[in-house]
């Protein structure tokens, strides 16, 4: 047991690494974690959904409000949902998302509607993959646990 | 009502001293439902008793300022965090109304914003905001401004019982133009140390750029 508990604690350190590595967390996702313990055990899983579901939601609003179907785009209405997105996503060390709502900003200051378009797509693939990344993580937590063993710390530095 | 104002001190039969003090009371607004569950979490972490909101209206609303119950709704607050930018009213409108109240204008109020716009910073230090927090907002900075304010709290108590035996003084003395120094001087102390804040806050970003 003790081997299989050695095994999920080094997969998970590498995989958790690899997340700060390629881009996805930066280091408010460390803050967040220093705020877990025995007593909130599953703080960061319940930002983090918090935080999916706001991304549905603001995206949604952001394709209605590109939606030229319905009249002239409001970009001012874009860019007020990209500016709430911008802020949960650095809130919670998505740091890939929230690089490309800087961008996206940008793209409707500028009322610039085929950056904006690009933006939107690449935003909701960049949250589903960041979504993915982290469920397979916090599955690795889960094993371990059942495993009988303790989630470790991973120094990402 | 300061925090150090309600100290109790209380000696049991066997001797010992026990100082309690009573957590801070702290009222959290921000628009954003991210922002307010870890807020409540990093203030919570803190050992503080935290309520939050989730616009400036609510918040007028829970402090009773609202126009509507009146005195009867006062709550006990002890530091007031709220978001910048928010729909309705912002986080600088907040400050002002706050500010305006006779029941609340001692509270201090701290801004949160992402973005680190100078003239924005220093609108509310000059309005009278506490201190200013650049979002994403972390443990150090909470236990950082916790800090503070337990520290204003019992300067204040320092600065009253000093002016108290100023005034005793005073009514001895002859002279006429120190008793409305005294009123004055409670207030510049208070105005030193936010105008130090003031200036450490705009010379900490220009060091960020």
């Amino acid at each position: 047991m003790d081997a299989l508990i050695a095994q999920l604690q080094r997969q998970f350190r590498d995989y958790t690494i690899s997340l700060y590595q390629q881009g996805f967390l930066d280091d408010q996702f460390t803050e967040l974690k220093k705020l877990q313990d025995d007593g909130s055990p599953d703080f960061v899983a319940e930002v983090l959904t918090l935080f999916f579901e706001d991304c549905v939601k603001l995206i949604s609003n952001m394709a209605r409000a590109l939606d030229k179907t319905t009249g002239t785009v409001d970009f001012s209405q874009v860019g007020a949902s990209v500016h709430q997105l911008k802020g949960s996503s650095s809130s919670v060390g998505a740091k890939r998302v929230k690089a490309l709502c800087v961008s996206f900003k940008e793209y409707c200051e500028a009322k610039n509607y085929e950056g904006c378009v690009r933006c939107l797509q690449q935003v909701d693939i960049e949250y589903k993959a960041l979504k993915t990344k982290l469920q397979d993580m916090f599955n690795l937590e889960k094993q371990i646990i059942q495993a009988g063993g303790r989630v470790p710390q991973v120094d990402i530095n | 009502m300061a925090v150090g104002e309600v100290m109790r001190m209380e000696i049991p039969a066997g001797g010992e001293l026990t100082v309690t003090t009573p957590e801070l009371h702290v009222l959290a607004v921000d628009d954003s439902i991210v922002d307010r569950k870890v807020i409540e979490r990093l203030l919570r972490i803190s050992s503080c008793k935290v309520t939050t909101v989730e616009s400036g209206t609510r918040a007028l609303q829970y402090l009773g300022l609202d126009g509507g119950k009146g005195a009867s709704n006062l709550k006990e607050v002890n530091l007031i965090v709220t978001d910048y930018s928010m729909p309705g009213l912002t986080g600088y409108d907040l400050l002002k109304k706050i500010k305006e109240s006779s029941a609340f204008r001692e509270v201090p109020v701290v801004i949160m914003s992402s973005e680190n716009i100078l003239p924005r910073i220093e609108e509310c230090l000059k309005e009278g905001a506490e201190e200013f927090l650049l979002k994403p907002v972390k443990l150090a900075d909470v236990k950082r401004i916790k800090q503070l304010i337990m520290r204003n709290e019992a300067e204040e108590c320092k600065t009253l019982s000093h002016s108290n035996k100023r005034k005793l003084q005073e009514d001895c003395d002859t002279s006429s133009s120190s008793s409305s120094s005294s009123s004055h001087d409670d207030s510049s102390v208070k105005d030193t140390p936010s105008s130090k804040r003031m200036k450490s806050e705009s010379e900490n970003l220009s060091s960020l750029f």
